[in-house]
């Protein structure tokens, strides 16, 4: 039964992935902890094996249907360790909570950004 | 280029702070503050996850927090997943995704706050 819903839950995550552009962690995180039952901090580190191939694949299909802005794609992905290094220091110096707090209210600020666009 | 590295680094920094692939921060930043249309942005965001995940796993590899059984058991339908998606996005309004990805802005906020 666990291995019917582990099934399910990886091919929405893929679906999220594929047709909004991001890893699926946030389908893939949850399913790793109330499914499998792994702590959080493992479901995190164990989603980002996950989206490793999920992403190539749904980067290859976008490429086929003309999608991709290569060099674009690939300045974000060299530049993109840089915030990983920062992300680790900000952890160190500020407060979790503040952290999350924060990015929520980016989120939401962007949330209304893009339903403009939708209606 | 300058702006895509600021969004380069608050997409890593969104990653590492909470382990997860940095699109919810990449898509918007691309159509909202570059002009992408959906569809680009999407893609664009999807090569440049690849990297940014596989950092993480490696310094969580080191620490023995990642699951290789685990991840490929939920992993593997997922490429199944992302073939359907990436299919199912080139037939739908741009309007449609951007709509939906409002959607997952709120439900990862509230993850964030709860």
């Amino acid at each position: 039964m666990d291995f019917v819903l582990i099934v399910v839950i990886g091919f929405a995550a893929g679906v999220t992935s594929g047709m909004l552009g991001v890893g699926g962690g946030i389908v893939f995180v949850p399913g790793l902890v109330f499914v499998l039952g792994l702590s959080q901090l493992s479901a995190q580190s164990t989603s980002l094996l996950a989206i490793v191939p999920v992403a190539i694949v749904g980067a290859w299909r976008q490429r086929k249907y003309g999608n991709v802005r290569l060099r674009a794609g690939l300045v974000l992905a060299a530049l993109s360790p840089i915030g990983v290094v920062g992300g680790a220091e900000l952890a160190n110096v500020l407060p979790t909570r503040a952290l999350e707090l924060s990015f929520a209210a980016v989120q939401i600020v962007f949330a209304f950004g893009l339903a403009r666009r939708a209606v | 280029m300058a702006r895509l590295a600021v969004i380069a680094t608050v997409a890593g920094a969104f990653s590492g702070l909470f382990g997860v692939g940095g699109g919810a921060v990449i898509v918007p930043l691309l159509i909202l503050w570059m002009g992408y249309e959906e569809r680009e942005a999407t893609g664009t965001s999807l090569t440049a996850i690849p990297v940014i995940a596989a950092i993480g796993v490696a310094v969580q590899g080191i620490h023995g927090n990642v699951h290789v059984l685990d991840g490929l058991a939920i992993g593997i339908p997922a490429i199944g997943g992302v073939l359907a998606g990436t299919a199912l996005q080139q037939r739908i309004s741009v309007r449609v995704v951007a709509g939906a990805f409002a959607v997952l802005l709120v439900a990862s906020a509230a993850v964030l706050v709860f």
